[in-house]
């Protein structure tokens, strides 16, 4: 094994264990969806979804349960001297970007693999469009977190945390969202999943992935510099 | 020592500018299909062009930053981001006056192009609270050189997923205008496009003057204020 790929696994190891012992973003993120579920019902008035309203309700509540773990990414790293640590280990500081996108991959994985579920439960009708739906989350999970995990790498080091992660990542992925959305729209219709664009949308989360993935591996160098 | 220059330039805006608006009420016909307002076109399509232009230049600015460690070039990428934000507000505000005289609504969101604008505008905003929020100089500099450079890629990745968003079947009304645009107006499009492009750097160039001529004030106050104290190594000159 490589000294970067050993890093790599040591730092996504030691980022799931802690997660795994303290439970601190996991828990409160899919609690966070659960009850956002809720509020749609009642805001919308509905009590079954489908096409573009399920969509855009699914979509409105990962992104801001995401937001919650985000938020949460960095904070060990700043407050127990964690960014010193790599600073001074004889390692590629990318290797650091590449471990947290994983983990917070994971981290989304595991919150749709409960969200996801539950809102088939309350909303739809049939389950029949939830296999081509996992290609979809894949995709915009790997670039929900290439771009989280740069703006949360900056953010923790600033005196409004919790601020700035909402309000630089959301727009930062509205081009994500709008594809995401136009994928799952037709896969959740009303009578049955269909594929129309459905290639097409893959292909922009693939380069929206592509891009930001390339774009936080070049410049997160210089976010560790001190 | 920026301000070399600025009142040529500043000479030449002016007389562009009055030089391409007398061409698009003089000399370019009146639209067919909408008239007078119409006119409008000429203000806020180079407007709209010369931002985005700008945010990139402000990208490139931010590489040579994060690239040669030189803090002017960050002060150059802060400039022009300055710039292009205060032009995205008049393209906001003239695209909602054209749609209203044209589409009878204030905001249309059948049209990519000014959707796609709103929300580069938005991204963009954003940069002032992140860079604020930031206390340590250099930390700051660096990170809003990152902040710029990961919003110069988003740019065309917005553009292309806000327009592949609308269903195929809607006309693309500014392609199909610019496609059979006359030869009259497209040269007053062009000089406008010239224009308003020499507005945003004369603008740029004088932010940047005004910024470097008080940071040197304040060093000389605070040179007279404390004679002897520290060295005169922090009268270098640097703009931010």
């Amino acid at each position: 094994m490589t000294p970067s790929r050993a890093a790599f696994a040591a730092i996504l190891a030691r980022d799931l264990r802690s997660e795994l012992r303290t439970l601190q973003s996991l828990p409160a993120m899919a609690l966070f969806s659960v009850t956002t579920f809720v509020i749609f019902r009642f805001g919308l008035d509905r009590t079954s979804l489908s096409g573009s309203l399920a969509a855009g309700v699914l979509w409105a509540t990962l992104l801001f349960a995401a937001v919650l773990g985000i938020n949460r990414l960095f904070v060990a790293e700043r407050e127990e001297g964690g960014f010193d640590a790599i600073r001074l280990a004889p390692i590629d500081r990318s290797v650091l970007f590449g471990a947290k996108v994983a983990a917070l991959v994971i981290y989304l994985a595991a919150l749709e693999l409960v969200a996801v579920p539950i809102f088939a439960v309350f909303f739809l009708d049939g389950a029949g469009g939830l296999g081509p739906l996992v290609a979809v989350l894949l995709l915009a999970d790997l670039g929900l977190a290439a771009t989280g995990t740069l703006i949360s790498s900056m953010a923790v080091n600033s005196r409004a945390r919790d601020l700035l992660v909402p309000l630089v990542l959301l727009p930062l992925v509205v081009p994500l969202m709008i594809a995401a959305t136009g994928a799952t729209e037709p896969l959740l219709a009303l009578g049955g999943p269909s594929y129309h664009r459905f290639g097409t949308w893959l292909m922009v989360l693939g380069l929206y992935d592509l891009i930001f993935g390339l774009v936080g591996y070049a410049v997160f160098d210089f976010l560790l510099e001190d | 020592m920026y301000g070399k220059g600025l009142k040529p330039l500043s000479i030449a805006t002016v007389a562009m500018l009055a030089v391409s608006l007398s061409l698009v009420f003089f000399y370019a016909p009146l639209d067919a299909d909408q008239g007078f307002i119409q006119k409008i076109f000429y203000v806020h399509v180079p407007l709209a062009i010369v931002a985005l232009v700008g945010f990139i230049i402000g990208g490139i600015f931010a590489i040579a930053h994060l690239r040669t460690n030189n803090r002017k070039w960050d002060a150059y990428s802060y400039v022009s981001i300055h710039i292009s934000v205060i032009f995205g507000v008049a393209v906001l505000i003239t695209g909602a006056i054209w749609a209203k005289a044209s589409w009878g609504h204030w905001w249309v969101w059948d049209e990519p192009t000014l959707v796609s604008f709103l929300i580069v505008f938005l991204l963009y905003a954003t940069y002032y609270p992140f860079r604020y929020a930031i206390e340590d100089r250099d930390r700051q500099a660096r990170y809003a050189s990152v902040f710029a450079v990961t919003a110069g890629a988003f740019v065309p990745l917005n553009f292309m997923a806000v327009r592949m968003a609308q269903s195929l079947v809607h006309p693309r009304t500014f392609a199909t205008a610019e496609g059979g645009m006359p030869g009259e107006m497209m040269l007053a499009f062009l000089c406008m496009l010239v224009a308003i492009g020499l507005l945003w750097t004369t603008l740029v160039k004088f932010e940047l003057t005004a910024k470097s001529a008080s940071g040197q004030v304040k060093r000389l106050r605070r040179a007279l204020d404390a004679p002897v104290a520290g060295g005169s190594s922090r009268i270098a000159p640097e703009v931010s």
